[in-house]
């Protein structure tokens, strides 16, 4: 009896072990998504731990049209993900190729450069406000130091949103720069020694050898970084909370007003529904014109 | 290495190097320099100050600052998540790895992985807040342990999968044939041979909850708030508290410092390894 007992939880291990998994993903992530449509198409209020919903759904479309702040927030994050990737992706570049032709010191670069990746976004956050800062920020004192007057990086509508495009590409620049480096170490040597044999120069070979069996490796770190760009949230709330005016409001910061300091789930349910709805959108563009190519 | 620099070349890629290793670390030090100092010194910019230990004590100790249990709170979560995201991970990317692969299930949950992390992590804070307000969940550590497993999970099995799948068949054959059975292969080979990938998986889950804000921000209060809210507190009050600011943020991120001069090797395995398959 107990031997046949151990034996079916044998054969069937490899079928019951996704179980869990399964359970934590429909549990936690299926559901809440699912959750946000009857959530959308309400306005719900909770006090005291009860909830009460009612059936609002014209009044949720009507705010959803008149939401002045969600097209700044949608323009602010298309900026946002555009410049902040293509300067990680050029700065990550530059990095893995000239490292890689360091004849010593590698690793230890390397090693240097995974530290922004784990630092918490928050301290990132503090640290760049402290640099920032009108008064007493590095980036003033050294305004000052050669003669030219301060600027208040945070607090004007033309600096802000590139002053935090700037801490992301410096949170950011390194996982590019990973990602590439691991693809170049691993090029294979005999094309690179073709073409040096053939007298290529160094350029030549960047461009024509290395740049071209790279390809993969920059499209994954592309997408990857577009992907966690438009999610940005944690530096920005730090540094200007989406400020001054809406110069710096991200989709994921208009996201946490409209549920969090307005207290309105329903509306932002729509909102969150929008946003998916968006990603849904330029993803199947995007896999209709991989196809077509 | 591609092409060797020498002579000159070298030279100045030394300089280059040092400058860029510069603007990574400068920041950081800049905000050290900043939490050992006195208030006073903040505002004028001095470079010359006399070091000071007070902010930490202030954050640490202080009866304004919650700083301790917001540190207990963090590395509680942060220890069970990973533990809980590393148990179902790898028993998920187990099963994944040698049976579902294919099915129909199977593409439907690796899919939804992918979609999942694609949107905003705040599309699904309002859900879970009303969920975990159903289930009186709210403002508990349970309910910040659940959230961050979901947003672990995927990485997690992404990272065992791969490791898995760098198993020769072989081994697992020659286990059939010596007469273990499924659960003794994943038990004595497969766990075995994974245990660099169960090591990355949890360093990132550990750093990652360690470092996440958006649900914490929203799912807790004042006696459940993790470390980078209490950061946050700092910087937003109306009077933005630089010194405590500083101070709280080098508390945070020792942790990360520590994996970067011990774990730096399971770190790059783990971010690179989704990238470049």
């Amino acid at each position: 009896m107990n031997r046949g007992l151990a034996e079916r939880f044998d054969g069937t291990f490899r079928h019951w072990s996704l179980w869990p998994c399964l359970g934590v993903l429909v549990a936690l992530s299926v559901y809440p998504v699912l959750q946000l449509v009857p959530m959308a198409f309400s306005t719900l209020e909770i006090v005291g731990g009860q909830q009460t919903w009612s059936f609002t759904p014209r009044r949720n479309l009507e705010l959803l049209l008149g939401d002045a702040v969600l097209r700044d927030s949608i323009s602010n994050t298309l900026v946002f993900v555009v410049v902040s990737v293509a300067f990680e992706m050029v700065l990550g570049l530059f990095c893995a190729i000239f490292i890689a032709c360091m004849p010593r010191w590698r690793g230890t670069a390397r090693t240097i450069m995974i530290l922004p990746i784990l630092l918490p976004p928050v301290a990132i956050g503090s640290m760049w406000k402290l640099m920032y800062n009108y008064d007493f920020g590095l980036f003033n004192q050294m305004l000052r130091a050669v003669g030219i007057a301060p600027a208040n990086f945070l607090g004007s509508v033309d600096w802000s949103l590139m002053a935090v495009v700037a801490v992301d590409v410096w949170h950011w620049t390194p996982l590019v720069f990973l990602i590439l480096f691991a693809a170049v170490e691993s090029l294979p040597q005999d094309v690179l020694e073709a073409a040096r044999i053939d007298g290529a120069s160094m350029w030549q070979t960047i461009r024509l050898v290395i740049l071209p069996l790279l390809g993969p490796a920059l499209a994954v770190a592309a997408l990857f970084r577009a992907i966690a760009a438009f999610k940005a949230f944690d530096q920005v709330y730090l540094l200007t909370s989406g400020g001054p005016g809406t110069s710096t409001e991200l989709i994921s910061l208009h996201l946490n007003r409209v549920f969090f300091e307005q207290n309105q789930l329903g509306y932002g349910a729509m909102l969150s529904l929008t946003v998916i709805c968006m990603i849904a959108a330029s993803l199947s563009a995007g896999r209709f014109a991989a196809a077509k190519r | 290495m591609i092409v060797p620099l020498h002579g000159h070349a070298a030279t100045i890629g030394y300089c280059a190097l040092a400058l860029s290793a510069l603007f990574i670390v400068g920041p950081t030090a800049w905000i050290f320099l900043n939490s050992i100092k006195y208030q006073i010194a903040i505002y004028t910019g001095a470079w010359v100050f006399e070091p000071t230990l007070q902010n930490y004590v202030d954050v640490l100790f202080s009866r304004r600052s919650d700083l301790i249990s917001n540190l207990a709170n963090s590395l509680v979560v942060a220890a069970i998540s990973t533990v809980l995201a590393l148990a179902i991970g790898t028993l998920g990317a187990y099963s994944l790895h040698r049976w579902h692969r294919r099915k129909l299930l199977a593409r439907l949950l690796l899919g939804w992985t992918l979609v999942f992390h694609m949107i905003p992590t705040l599309t699904l804070v309002g859900p879970w807040y009303v969920l975990f307000q159903a289930l009186g969940l709210y403002d508990t550590l349970t309910a910040l342990v659940l959230t961050h497993v979901a947003i672990n999970l995927p990485l997690t099995i992404w990272i065992m999968m791969t490791f898995f799948d760098e198993v020769p068949v072989e081994l697992r054959d020659a286990a059939a044939i010596d007469g273990c059975g499924e659960f003794g292969t994943f038990r004595r080979i497969m766990l075995p041979l994974a245990v660099p990938g169960l090591v990355s998986a949890g360093i990132l889950s550990f750093v990652f909850s360690w470092n996440e804000f958006s649900v914490a921000l929203n799912l807790t209060s004042r006696g459940t708030a993790t470390v980078p809210v209490a950061i946050a507190r700092f910087a937003q009050q109306y009077e933005i508290q630089h010194a405590q600011m500083a101070a709280a943020s080098m508390v945070a991120i020792v942790p990360a410092l520590l994996l970067m001069a011990f774990g730096q090797r399971f770190v790059v395995r783990g971010l690179t390894t989704g990238a470049v398959k």
